[in-house]
């Protein structure tokens, strides 16, 4: 049995993101949406929470909102896949349960 | 696999509602069910047929209307959200004595229940808000 | 019966400044009468949901608070407060108010409903969930 989990909130702006990432399972999925995906990106404040949560939690973020916001994927935290909506629907199928961070 | 869909922002302000609309789009395309999206809190002006977008820009409350005809998903307002927010049906405009009705083709307006049965009833919801 | 399932309704954010602990009161309200296993989760600013002492007389809103005492006649029996979240904010269960609840199994006896619970337990009670509504 197993989570995904969604955040639509950049790391910079909310708790979202941490108060997820604090009660995550390990085995879980989170997928970063909408400005939740400024939370995959490396060199930041977060970046060394983000590389410790992600030994234990698979972390994705949504491609389309990347692009959109001019990120390129090469800025993403190493181990950070981006999947489009296609993907959203199988991690959501994959998982037992989606949890939604707002 | 059924899937249903909580929508709990409004349109334009939030992208919440064009995530869903995306996220149901690639859910039906691959083959899963969506028997239902239901809108709360400021989700319930995504169905208001007067809204006049930019001609260049997309046009949320049709999109949502095309995938219902199209796809059969049932597109349920909240009541009690609808009605603090001034979203009415024909019949519930003339239960309230107001001269007009607001509510586009293809959406319906009902109780909370249908979100608690949605829950029951599909294997996966998802909740897209703000 | 196998379908019942257990809803899990996560609130995280503070009341009056947003609708959204209200309206979730409001699905909970409705969601009782489906006869599901019911839990709340209040994480985060949802803490704040459920302070004592609420007075809503200057700002021309409606003061909910009362209406979760209510939660135990609607058979509402599991309101999980997360510690973390209370000490963060420098509250503790003494700067909550009361709800209580009539167990059937035990001769009817008032118990409390709201449990204060750790992160880890929090995170617990999430993972057991089968539908998770987030307001």
């Amino acid at each position: 049995m197993s989570t995904l989990h969604t955040v639509n909130k950049s790391p910079f702006a909310t708790q979202a993101l941490v108060s997820c990432l604090n009660h995550a399972k390990a085995g879980d999925a989170v997928l970063m949406i909408e400005d939740g995906v400024y939370g995959g990106l490396g060199g930041t404040g977060l970046t060394e929470i983000m590389d410790e949560f992600g030994k234990n939690v698979s972390l994705y973020v949504l491609s389309p909102d990347l692009a959109a916001r001019g990120l390129d994927p090469k800025r993403l935290i190493a181990g950070v896949e981006g999947v489009d909506y296609a993907g959203f629907v199988d991690l959501v199928a994959k998982h037992d349960r989606t949890q939604s961070w707002l | 696999m059924k899937i249903g869909v909580l929508v709990s922002e409004g349109p334009y302000t939030h992208q919440a509602v064009d995530s869903a609309y995306k996220f149901v789009t690639a859910a039906l395309a691959a083959g899963h069910e969506v028997p239902r999206v239901f809108f709360y809190h400021d989700g319930v002006n995504v169905a208001s047929r007067l809204s006049v977008p930019p001609q260049d820009e997309r046009h949320i409350q049709q999109n949502w209307t095309a995938l219902a005809k199209e796809h059969g998903v049932d597109l349920v307002v909240c009541i009690a959200a609808a009605q603090r927010r001034g979203m009415l049906d024909a019949n519930e405009a003339e239960r309230q004595g107001k001269d007009a009705n607001n509510l586009a083709e293809g959406f319906r307006i009902s109780g909370l229940g249908q979100l608690i049965e949605m829950g029951i009833q599909t294997d996966r919801l998802v909740t897209f808000g703000d | 019966m196998s379908d019942v399932k257990k809803f899990l309704y996560l609130n995280r954010r503070a009341p009056y400044g947003t609708i959204y602990a209200l309206e979730s009161l409001e699905v909970v309200l409705i969601g009782a009468a489906f006869e599901q296993d019911v839990s709340l989760a209040f994480v985060d600013d949802g803490v704040f949901q459920l302070t004592k002492g609420q007075n809503t007389d200057g700002i021309g809103m409606k003061n909910f608070s009362p209406t979760f005492r209510a939660l135990g006649d609607y058979d509402v029996q599991k309101l999980f407060v997360e510690r973390e979240s209370l000490e963060e904010r420098g509250l503790s269960e003494d700067d909550l108010i009361e709800v209580v609840y009539e167990d059937e199994d035990d001769d009817w006896e008032e118990k409390p409903a709201i449990r204060v619970i750790s992160r880890a337990e929090m995170a617990d009670v999430m993972a057991d969930a089968d539908v998770v509504l987030s307001f």
